[in-house]
């Protein structure tokens, strides 16, 4: 099954969507709910990464009977450090997207944390890719 | 066991949305359907990411932020509700998300410290 999310850049209001939709998929396919809720938090911190820091991307999730992956795919800045973007705490946020409780440096942890397997790829000026994968069986 | 702890289990079990509704100087905002849900503790921050994080399932989330993401991560998080401490007031489009989510929304003249004191004490006394 292969499902695809848009996710505008700078959009808040739609933040959560595709996480919410994948949620719904998972529930029905009767995936184990823990397994969900790493799943759920990794897509969430992913798709407001994109609407905080990059132009436009799109979220290209397939799931087999063994696994999900995640495929977030941004044009944007980029990362020019992906080993300290990894950091926890470290962030890039305007004071705006700040105010408004994002900006802690934690999302990409989050996601490294709620995942079996994360790679990001990304080009300065270009844009960012993160693959994500996680597998249903305990 | 001494029959003390057991009346605070029962109660802990037992504490709900309503109980928190029905205090002083609480009000609901929104998802007033919702206010069955069992409490199972709570965490507070305004970090949206820290509550992504850490925060879990059924829990009573305390905070500042008024912004419609909060009902998207109540939801995703399945929290039991949300309090809005220090009389701040929730936007429109976050009452909006909350009521189609079902999550209820409680806002209270209490700061974050005197709201997450007054609950641990029921809670945890
Ligand atoms: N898709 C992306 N495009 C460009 N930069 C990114 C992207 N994702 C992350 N970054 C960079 O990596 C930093 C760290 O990301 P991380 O998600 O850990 O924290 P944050 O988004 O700043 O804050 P939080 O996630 O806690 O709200 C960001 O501040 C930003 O500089
Ligand atoms: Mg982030």
């Amino acid at each position: 099954m292969e499902l695809k999310y848009k996710i505008q850049g700078g959009n808040f209001n739609r933040a959560g969507y595709a996480s919410s939709e994948v949620k719904k998929v998972l529930k029905q396919l009767n995936v184990d709910p823990k397994i969900i809720k790493r799943i759920v938090v990794a897509l969430y911190e992913g798709e407001v990464n994109i609407v905080a820091h990059a132009f436009n991307g799109l979220a290209t999730v397939t799931i087999d009977a063994e696994k999900i992956k995640i495929v977030l795919k941004d044009s944007g800045p980029g990362i020019p450090d992906v080993e300290k973007a990894m950091e926890l705490g470290f962030t890039t946020a305007s004071p705006a997207v700040r105010e408004m409780g994002f900006g802690a440096g934690m999302g990409l942890p989050n996601m490294k944390k709620n995942s079996d397997f994360m790679e990001i790829l990304s080009t300065v000026n270009v844009g960012t890719e993160v693959v994500l994968m996680n597998y249903f069986s305990k | 066991m001494n029959p003390s702890t057991k009346i605070v289990q029962r109660k802990e079990q037992n504490m709900k949305v309503i109980d928190i509704v029905n205090w002083e100087n609480t009000t609901l905002l929104a998802g007033k359907d919702a206010c069955e849900k069992t409490i199972s503790g709570a965490y507070s921050s305004d970090l949206l990411s820290d509550v992504m994080g850490n925060a879990d399932e059924n829990m009573l989330w305390i905070t500042i932020q008024t912004h419609k993401n909060v009902a998207a991560i109540a939801s995703l998080k399945e929290l039991s509700c949300v309090v809005i401490a220090n009389n701040n007031i929730a936007s429109a489009e976050l009452i909006e998300a909350a009521e189609s989510e079902g999550i209820p929304i409680i806002s209270t003249s209490m700061s974050a410290f005197e709201f997450g004191g007054r609950l641990y004490q029921v809670l945890h006394s």
